[in-house]
């Protein structure tokens, strides 16, 4: 039984963890704030000084930043729209009964395995690159001119690449609520006249809805932070065409070794992921709610 | 509008064979009760007759027309779940709504029908609310519910009162033969609970592995058994049945006496034996009665007040005209 007194003595105990995890996540959030405010470049050891707002100035005035916020969000909502409605669509396929069911299913979560620097250059180098590539062979077999992926469609070509290696993920979880479903609620609209559309759009997309918000608020915090698979395909070009903020900070303070400024950058990117995520919350959380 | 025939009709799962040849005419109106012990095949039978297995052979005729091929919703039968199998995310209107609005029913007879069933099941102040906030017995007034409004011209009802609790069933099963009375649609329920299929039944059909082995009103089934399994089937508690020297002195393999037609003294009787366990339910105490050389136990109903206890000495006698007689194949001779 919690007593007044074992309660107290409990969150005693529990307390050095909770502060070490609080420690672990303020002093890099609080180093970066610092840092935000100053003139540091790498360039130039040791001539750090207080600059004030001049770093989020910069880094909120430059052109590419409105670039790399559009691409951000064109890449989450891209890979988003294809994996939750891939998904479904694979999760009602391998809902069916059908030979070899077991090891389909293994061969279609795959992909979730290959870490993402190393599907991405298989993309890059084996199926998008003109010469070499699988397609770039398909279309001279087709007596057409090959496409170079990259630089004419770049940003296309990563959401294309990232929604590969995230539809087993969204195909696992909509399977398993998809099997959730009881199946009585689908014979009771059977008998009730539901055509197999209505079926699916009157019992199985509301049963799947709170299993396809899990799948976009996940999806969501990882898709934010896409770096590898622009790092080793475009390097976030031509131009700024596949730059998406993660990109764009790691430019700024490692390639321009501003780290005063990529800080800025870092802290502008907290306040637009929360941005997001209230938004995504008061758009789909209700789904969460027994 | 609602005789159903089936002929001949079978199902097999692969190389299992569930209903072998089955013939069985249902009229209009009656309420039909298919009972049987589990797997007998009654919730297959129900479920080739709704459309939602495939028969294997044979031929369903609904008010004369074949509906072996048709899908379910064509066939204009209803039925109800033993899960309810209520659409969770929807209100209970619209629980009640959705196969009108399937069939693209008009507006105002859709609110029409839904008040009206509501108003006859007591849902009326519960419209508004998801399945998940009703009770057990609301969820299925609410299946209920949508099987009526679809007005079919018969309900089919798959062991609907297992979920609920005892004093729920006996209050549900009034409702539904009320409902039966009220609306004179063909009903065909589906239960393993005896005692449900002698209340509410017109007609009962008894299986055993997916044969039909008694077709009959609850008294025919109860004074006229057809053979030995329908003889301890029906009726609770259970008819003794033994076989030996006592069945050989009335020409037969064996005999069956209901417990409810021996007579017990603690002075003569025919046989004698000890007592065990006495299940004591006021107007009636059931005696367990032992090492009567007869069977393991013989049950014998007897006036609530006998004074006999656990380890008494006691006499039964059978009322010779009540006794069921079986020929070596379990027939009824």
């Amino acid at each position: 039984m919690a007593t007044q007194h074992s309660r107290a003595a409990a969150r005693l105990m529990i307390s050095p963890a909770v502060l070490l995890l609080l420690g672990w996540m303020i002093v890099p959030l609080v180093m970066t704030l610092y840092f935000s405010f100053l003139r540091y470049n790498l360039l130039m050891p040791g001539m750090e000084e207080f600059t004030g707002w001049t770093n989020y100035r910069f880094f909120l005035t430059d052109p590419a930043f409105f670039d790399a916020l559009g691409n951000t969000l064109l890449l989450v909502g891209g890979v988003l729209l294809i994996t939750v409605i891939g998904g479904t669509l694979l999760a009602l396929l391998l809902d069916q009964p059908f030979w070899g069911q077991g090891v389909v299913r293994i061969m279609v979560i795959a992909p979730f395995f290959v870490m993402p620097t190393v599907s991405a250059l298989v993309w890059k180098n084996m199926f998008m690159n003109p010469v070499n590539g699988l397609f770039g062979h398909f279309a001279h077999f087709l007596g057409l001119e090959p496409y170079d992926f990259l630089s004419q469609a770049p940003l296309a070509s990563i959401i294309f690449i990232v929604s590969w290696q995230w539809l087993p993920f969204a195909t696992l979880i909509l399977l398993t609520a998809l099997q959730s479903l009881d199946q009585e609620q689908l014979e009771a609209a059977e008998m009730d006249g539901a055509s197999a559309l209505s079926r699916f759009y009157y019992i199985m997309v509301p049963h799947l809805s709170r299993a396809i918000t899990v799948v976009i608020l996940i999806q969501t915090i990882f898709l934010l932070s896409i770096f590898a698979e622009i790092l080793v395909t475009t390097a976030g070009g031509p131009g700024t065409a596949s730059t998406n903020l993660t990109y764009l900070i790691y430019v700024q303070s490692l390639l321009q070794f501003d780290v005063g400024g990529g800080s800025a950058g870092g802290v502008v990117a907290i306040i637009l992921a929360n941005i997001v995520a209230i938004f995504l919350m008061r758009m789909i959380g209700k789904n969460l709610d027994a | 509008m609602g005789r159903i025939t089936l002929d001949k009709v079978t199902k097999s799962f692969g190389e299992v064979n569930v209903i072998p040849p089955l013939d069985l005419t249902i009229n209009d109106g009656e309420f039909v009760v298919f009972v049987g012990p589990s797997g007998c095949g009654k919730s297959t039978l129900l479920r080739l007759i709704a459309g939602l297995e495939d028969v294997t052979s044979g031929q369903i005729r609904i008010d004369g027309k074949d509906a072996t091929q048709q899908a379910p919703a064509q066939r204009g039968l209803a039925m109800v779940f033993q899960s309810y199998a209520l659409y969770p995310h929807m209100s209970v209107r619209k629980n009640i709504a959705f196969p009108m609005k399937m069939a693209g029913v008009p507006e105002d007879e859709q609110k029409r029908r839904i008040d009206s069933a509501a108003a006859a099941l007591n849902l009326t102040d519960y419209l508004d609310r998801r399945p998940g906030q009703l009770s057990g017995g609301q969820r299925q007034r609410v299946a209920i519910g949508r099987a009526i409004v679809r007005e079919p011209s018969a309900f089919l009802f798959d062991e609907p009162l297992s979920n609920l609790d005892a004093a729920l069933r006996v209050g549900m099963r009034l409702e539904i033969m009320e409902l039966h009375k009220r609306l004179a649609t063909t009903m065909i329920y589906v239960t393993h609970d005896q005692v449900e299929a002698m209340t509410m039944a017109d007609k009962i059909v008894v299986l055993r592995a997916g044969n039909i082995e008694q077709v009959g009103s609850p008294l025919e089934l109860y004074h006229t058994p057809r053979n030995e399994f329908v003889a301890g089937f029906i009726g609770s508690p259970k008819m003794n049945i033994f076989g030996g020297n006592p069945a050989q002195q009335h020409g037969a393999t064996k005999i069956g006496i209901r417990p409810e037609h021996i007579a017990a003294s603690t002075e003569t009787g025919t046989w004698s034996g000890v007592v065990g366990v006495a299940e004591h339910l006021g107007s009636d105490t059931f005696l367990h009665v032992h090492e009567t050389g007869l069977a393991e136990t013989v049950t014998v109903r007897v006036d609530g007040e006998l004074p006999v206890r656990h380890g008494d000495r006691i006499f039964l006698s059978p009322d010779e005209s009540k006794l069921h007689r079986f020929s070596e194949q379990g027939l009824r001779a």
